[in-house]
């Protein structure tokens, strides 16, 4: 048993469907379970909740045993969990109040470490004006705001989630990605996080379980993972990797913020954000151009120089290279997609010295999301 | 005056025998209901279909049936010993038994179907909330299939004050002790008492009229909390 470690794997078959899949997560920041429906996501959450009790299946959360395979079973009531199910599942006869309050301890205990307060939870969400209403006549989006309220203040150890945008319009998907982002900042709880949506993913996630037909893929840091050629998300025509940047600097003249990755600096047009603050920044491979030479004077802001350090065709007439930052090829690898002809002619190899042309970069969230 | 407690007399009954039916048939009924609506045993099915016997069944064989369970030689006789009696039948409490058993399908069909439309996510939900089994039932399955609960009150309360054959069977129309509203028309009719007959099929058939009445409006309502 291992202590900020969530260990998770479980063997069976529900109907047709046969699910074999184990990972091993740190217990801090969210984990997604990414792949396509239908690949398991769900029951492994299921699973890990204690909904769903397969033939075989051991689960072991920050060094504390809650399944294992000589029939060590505890009952869902007693693992300390939230769980937002897809649709918010409000109980239809309680106040919104109630609803939030229902797992809430009574006694007033100790606030466990990471524990929250109604009156913070409730002011995150922003669920203030809603709390003598009948959940019958919320909005979608309230809905789920109210449902993620309800499981924070139930005190887990362990929050999962379960596609908890999938049912909501992009409007609504827009006001509660924020949320979610705080959340994740707080570094409150770990997380897990079921989702079949590649930019929800790369938004959210700290490390990724890639899923396919009830099997383990790949799991590991998201950027790992992305930029991992061997599989999918990388051979995606709109791959991309995440990359966290921390703010250097801003030059008000021009709007554009410094932002400090390992193994270089990009240049991003934003409002100003405080030194020192981290921020997701999102760089697909379409984006990405690479030079032998230092190019001559350019109207493109980011140019880094990086060794290559695989390459892979794709496709007939493209190449798929990842580019590790820095002149030793030491920093945050970039995916690069280029055309065969031009990966012939510049005579590129692996482990040659490039420069990485950046063409665009994107600041996550999307600015002005979190402008309070 | 006479004629007065003539009428009065099994109203009286016939009220107390279905209110004390009613609230024990809730008791016995509501955990059969879950049981029902949420077991996956596959003989389950067998017990729902011995449960709707009595809708079937000629009340005359159901009563032929509990006559002799209650009486002397049966487990009711055994039972009325323990308080010196020698027998169940043609006793308040036999009625009791015997409406119970009439009733019993009409109370647990409507809980049954509350509860399996309930349904298993909010009992899921409830789990993941720290809400041990028996808290969930209180407060989250039991509120939410209330409209069930009030729906099978209604239909056992009047199925009671409507039963004849059982009644007639196991009770003897006795006056004062067994001799409810169904029987006493039948009486009535059978000694030309016209006026009291007429009285008291009257007054059934408005009682009927109010049953179907707020059943149609709880419907309603369920339907509203529903949406």
């Amino acid at each position: 048993m291992t202590a900020g470690v969530i260990r998770a794997g479980f063997r069976g078959a529900i109907g047709k469907f046969s699910l074999d899949a184990a990972f091993v997560a740190p217990g801090r920041g969210v984990t997604a379970l990414f792949g396509p429906s239908g690949c398991g996501k769900t029951t492994i959450l299921r699973c890990i909740a204690g909904l769903l009790r397969l033939s075989e299946g051991h689960c072991e959360i920050d060094g504390e045993l809650w399944q294992d395979r000589n029939g060590a079973f505890l009952p869902t009531h007693k693992r300390p969990i939230g769980y937002v199910f897809q649709e918010a599942s409000l109980f239809p006869h309680l106040s919104v109040r109630r609803n939030l309050t229902f797992g809430a301890p009574r006694s007033a205990e100790a606030l466990p470490p990471g524990g929250v307060a109604f009156g913070e939870v409730v002011d995150l969400l922003g669920v203030r004006p809603l709390l003598d209403r009948s959940p019958r006549n919320l909005s979608g989006g309230e809905r789920q705001r109210v449902a993620i309220g309800r499981a924070l203040l139930s005190r887990p150890k362990l929050l999962l989630m379960d596609e908890p945008l999938s049912g909501l319009d992009r409007a609504t998907k827009d006001e509660i990605m924020p949320l979610l982002e705080r959340l994740r900042d707080r570094h409150l709880l770990p997380i897990i996080y079921v989702s079949h949506d590649l930019a929800e993913v790369e938004r959210l996630a700290d490390q990724i379980v890639l899923m396919e037909k009830g099997r383990v893929l790949a799991a590991g840091p998201l950027a790992d993972l992305q930029s991992d050629p061997s599989l999918p998300l990388a051979m995606a025509r709109d791959a991309a990797v995440s990359l966290e940047g921390v703010v250097e600097a801003h030059d008000a003249r021009y709007g554009l913020l410094t932002l400090r990755v390992t193994g270089g600096r990009f240049l991003a047009p934003t409002p100003p954000l405080p030194i020192g603050e981290r921020r997701r920044i999102r760089i697909v491979a379409r984006d990405v151009s690479l030079a032998r030479e230092p190019p001559g004077p350019s109207s493109i802001l980011n140019i880094l120089p990086g060794r290559v350090i695989s390459a892979k065709p794709v496709a007939s007439h493209e190449m798929l290279a990842v580019v590790a930052l820095g002149p030793e090829g030491q920093g945050a690898r970039l995916l690069s997609r280029l055309t065969r002809k031009s990966w012939e002619q510049l005579a590129f190899i692996e482990g040659a010295a490039v420069f990485a042309q950046v063409k665009a970069v994107a600041l996550e969230p999307p600015r002005g999301d979190l402008s309070e | 005056m006479e004629a007065f407690v003539h009428i009065w007399e099994p109203v009286r009954l016939t009220l107390e025998l279905a209110a004390v039916t009613t609230l024990a048939l809730i008791v016995v009924a509501t955990p059969l209901a879950w049981w029902l609506a949420r077991s996956r045993a596959p003989w389950k099915e067998v017990v729902a279909a011995v449960v709707s016997l009595p809708i079937v069944l000629p009340p005359t064989v159901l009563g032929f049936y509990l006559l002799i369970a209650l009486g002397p030689g049966g487990p009711g006789g055994a039972v009325a010993s323990l308080w010196g009696a020698r027998t169940l039948a043609f006793s308040f409490s036999g009625l009791v038994i015997g409406s119970m058993i009439a009733s019993m399908p009409f109370v647990v069909q409507p809980i049954r179907n509350s509860f399996a439309a309930v349904g298993d996510r909010p009992l899921e939900v409830a789990a993941t909330l720290r809400a041990s089994p028996s808290r969930a039932f209180w407060t989250v399955a039991l509120p939410l299939a209330s409209p069930g609960l009030l729906t099978g009150a209604v239909l056992g309360f009047a199925h009671t004050v409507g039963e004849f054959g059982v009644v007639l069977m196991i009770g003897g129309n006795i006056p004062g002790r067994t001799r409810v509203m169904s029987t006493a028309i039948y009486d009535s009719v059978e000694t030309m008492q016209w006026r009291e007959a007429n009285i008291l099929a009257g007054g059934m058939v408005v009682f009927a009229f109010a049953v179907i009445f707020s059943m149609i409006l709880i419907e309603k309502r369920f339907a509203r909390v529903r949406a």
